[in-house]
């Protein structure tokens, strides 16, 4: 098969078709018309990131509010939607896109060795649902905000004390006066954004593969993405009727969800964990698929149990479906249902234990570098086993009657989402970087930013297992004066915490304007994307790749793969005359020269391979 | 990979030729993008009928509490235009596979008059379904707040939870007749694009993949009919 010839010649790509895709148009409509994978990404990534600082205010505010007890800074009623809009944004808004649709969207095609997703109109699409679903989360936000939680339980949520001027009413006076249909509206338009993201990233580890990438070539991220995107599509469409059940209900009385009207509020949540479990699955799977990257590029060597980790993500896929029940043990069930859905709770545990040893495993005897993005994956592994067997001690039925709705439940399911999670969306920022844009960030900055991530978090929701153990619930504006100790000691954490991400986020806006110039591979990994030059060429390779070996099969890498590269750059940056070295004054003579040695070099090892 | 490197020039050309315009610039043979084309859109299906699962989920628990309910107000519902609805989309699903059978052989013409009788079809289900709605409308027979039957079929007055039924059966039919009149958007465009000249025998993806839509838009509409009206 001819497979090869990039031939960006035949593509309107203005000037130097080898020049980043950040070059190779101009203007803002060279953005909002996009088709290019890395620069949907890159909006993706803007978005989250404005998302999470906005949930991170709201959260901030939540635990300001908690500083003393009774009122401190707002009244019961603009607390609640404080942590209704702190979960609602982060969840909706932050972490379902943050990885796969962000990281992936830029990551996913480069380590496929394909030049774009398999359907980059699709994906264009994608975003801007996102975008009209986020802009239905902020009229409700301006429109008084949600106060139900991010869950919108039902009857709460579904009955509205000021019916009656639109549509006929039920009983008047009851139930939630905030503005719930514009926001479950929002959920509802960005579970397809989600949908169909994970319909193209299938499509696109199914049949966009580079020559010589074979399933057990796919790069563990991969991995992980694909069961993200098998989840996204068998989950969210429930979610999503789910939800346009639930705006039904409020706007007309549909009378499902509603005991006074023949219907069952239990109806609700079994629906909503039926799709929503699943959903924190296309959480942290993909955090794990990252700290996958990151444990092999840091401690170059091959990973340990590779098939392991890569089914273990399948594994979680497919229990995700079967566990729904254990956010409902209290809810009425009947006896037999809450012992199966107890057992089935604690077979979770066996791909993410898989995981967390595979990963020890190839720490051991590995070569480790202890750089700012491996210090965030040893973080993630740190937080996520701790949030992990929290899970276990919910997941028991009589433990859990007792930590049922309290702050334990809080601080378990942070130290996944934020342990997990987050860990590994800055852990991979961190690592691919340089990839994006091009440029390197400060190293003492990134270390003193994970630093106080990872103080700030444990002081805040350590504190939290103390709190809930010992019963105080979740979700109240109020507490008795024993708790106020360890809510206060959790408010400073919040604020370490804060300041964390602000090192981060300075160091990230130091990075891109005034950061060095990034080499090809500054991690020196053998994965494919970085073997191709940062930023990559706007169809991801100077060169077609052609892949003769898994991306963490170091004693198979050539040292010219894994050269960090500090040479060419010295070289480019003498080239580069004056003090701006504009990628524009280095095209064509130079640049293809270079950039050409990665895929050459693959050539000789090809060679090499034969020969041996 | 040594020869890859030594003759870019000839790659080059032989890769312009395997290069028809429909082919689009990140798929390297048009079987690549046929077959991605074709898995993305049964992944796509697939979270169409787990979208509709929820509601067949509502239904088999509501029928299951309300049983005599179901029944008494299903005899509410026209079975003579249900049934013609039914006809009317198999045949257009019919018509419809006919189309990607044309567009297979490259018979623009036939593919082309294929498509219009199954657009004609789906806008025939629409009528059918505007005339039954506002049958329900006039009888009261609404979901939620504005249930308040009134000149129904019969002499016995509904069991109570009607208005859950009807809930039920306007969720169902009215997000099955949203995906019936996006089917009639996409149809067209199928249709203006089978006029001007972009399918042949060597590319009829789209054809294909709108058609295996409008057979999963006819499939849940087979389940609808006798869930609602029959049983």
């Amino acid at each position: 098969m001819a497979t090869v010839a990039t031939s960006p010649e035949h593509h309107d790509a203005h000037g130097d078709p080898n020049a980043s895709f950040l070059d190779v148009a101009k203007g803002p409509m060279s953005w909002i018309v996009t088709l290019d994978h890395k620069r949907i990404g890159i909006m993706y990534l803007i978005s989250v990131t404005v998302a999470f600082a906005l949930g991170g205010i709201f959260a901030l505010l939540v635990r300001a509010e908690l500083f003393t007890a009774g009122k401190t800074l707002m009244d019961a009623d603009t607390y609640n939607r404080m942590f209704s809009l702190h979960g609602v944004v982060m969840v909706f808004l932050f972490i379902i896109p943050s990885i796969p649709a962000a990281m992936g969207n830029i990551i996913l095609p480069i380590q496929l060795g394909a030049k774009d997703v398999a359907f980059p109109r699709l994906n264009l699409m994608s975003l801007y649902i996102y975008i009209f679903g986020a802009c239905f989360g902020l009229y409700s936000m301006v429109h008084g905000g949600v106060d139900t939680g991010w869950t919108f339980y039902t009857p709460y949520s579904s009955s509205d004390p000021a019916c009656g001027q639109l549509t006929p009413c039920g009983p008047p006076g009851v139930g939630s006066p905030s503005a719930v249909i514009p926001m479950t509206l929002s959920a509802f338009i960005m579970g397809f954004s989600s949908i169909l993201t994970g319909v193209n990233f299938l499509a696109t580890i199914h049949k966009m593969r580079a020559p010589g990438i074979t399933w057990r070539r796919l790069s563990l991220f991969t991995w992980s993405l694909y069961a993200t995107s098998v989840i996204q599509i068998l989950a969210t469409p429930v979610l999503a009727i789910t939800l346009l059940l639930l705006t039904m209900e409020r706007f007309a009385g549909l009378g499902i969800f509603d005991a006074r009207r023949g219907g069952d509020p239990g109806l609700f949540p079994h629906c909503v964990w039926f799709s929503s479990h699943p959903a924190v699955y296309i959480m942290i799977v993909p955090g794990m698929g990252v700290v996958s990257e990151l444990i092999g590029t840091f401690s170059r060597r091959d990973i340990v149990g590779y098939m392991f980790i890569a089914m273990s993500s399948l594994g979680l896929a497919l229990l995700g479906f079967l566990v729904w029940g254990h956010h409902l043990f209290v809810a009425g069930m009947s006896e037999y249902a809450t012992m199966v859905f107890s057992a089935l709770t604690f077979l979770v545990a066996i791909p993410s234990g898989v995981k967390i040893f595979n990963w020890v495993a190839t720490l051991y005897k590995g070569s480790i570098s202890l750089q700012t993005p491996m210090l965030w994956a040893l973080g993630f592994i740190f937080l996520f086993t701790i949030g992990g067997l929290t899970g276990l001690f919910l997941g028991m039925l009589a433990v859990d009657v007792h930590l049922h709705d309290t702050y334990f439940v809080v601080a378990h399911f942070h130290y996944v989402m934020v342990g997990g999670t987050v860990m590994g969306f800055f852990g991979g920022l961190q690592d691919w970087w340089p990839k994006f844009t091009g440029k390197m960030y400060d190293e003492k900055k990134g270390v003193a930013g994970w630093a106080l991530v990872f103080l700030g978090f444990n002081v805040t929701f350590l504190t939290q297992f103390v709190l809930g153990s010992r019963g105080m619930p979740r979700r109240y504006y109020d507490y008795l004066p024993e708790f106020q100790q360890l809510h206060q000691i959790s408010t400073v954490g919040s604020w370490i915490l804060g300041l964390g991400f602000l090192i981060l986020f300075w160091n990230f806006a130091e990075s891109l304007m005034k950061g060095p110039r990034a080499p090809r591979n500054p991690w020196g990994s053998a994965a494919l994307e970085w073997q191709t030059p940062s930023p990559p060429p706007l169809f991801n390779f100077v060169k077609d790749p052609v892949v003769n070996r898994g991306p963490y099969e170091y004693h198979l890498a050539t040292d010219a793969e894994l050269d960090e590269g500090m040479a060419d750059l010295d070289a480019e940056l003498a080239k580069a005359n004056g003090a701006d070295p504009v990628k524009k004054t280095e095209p064509a003579k130079s640049e293809p020269a270079e950039k050409a040695e990665p895929a050459k070099s693959k050539g000789d090892e090809g060679d090499d391979e034969e020969k041996s | 990979m040594s020869t890859e490197a030594a003759s870019p020039h000839d790659e080059h050309e032989g890769d312009h030729h395997a290069h028809p315009k429909w082919l689009a610039h990140h798929f390297e043979t048009p079987a690549q993008q046929f077959d991605a084309d074709k898995l993305g859109m049964w992944a796509f299906l697939v979270q169409e009928l787990l979208f509709f699962s929820g509601l067949f989920v509502a239904y088999g628990v509501f029928r299951s509490w309300y049983p005599q309910t179901f029944i008494a107000c299903s005899h509410q519902l026209d079975k003579i235009m249900g049934g013609t609805n039914t006809v009317v989309l198999l045949f257009s699903s019919l018509t419809a596979a006919l189309a990607v059978r044309s567009a297979q052989v490259g018979n623009k013409k036939a593919t082309g008059r294929f498509l219009l009788i199954t657009i004609a079809c789906a806008c025939a289900f629409l009528v059918i379904k505007y005339f039954e709605y506002s049958h329900k409308i006039h009888s009261g027979l609404l979901p939620g707040y504005w249930y308040a039957p009134h000149d129904i079929h019969g002499d016995k007055p509904l069991p109570p939870n009607g208005h859950a039924f009807f809930s039920i059966y306007f969720m169902m039919t009215g997000v099955h007749g949203i995906h019936v009149a996006v089917g009639i958007g996409v149809l067209l465009w199928i249709w203006a694009r089978n006029r001007r000249g972009d399918f042949s025998k060597e590319y009829f993806t789209p054809v294909d993949l709108v058609a295996l839509y409008w057979h999963l838009v006819d499939l849940v509409w087979i389940y609808l009919f006798p869930l609602l009206y029959l049983i």
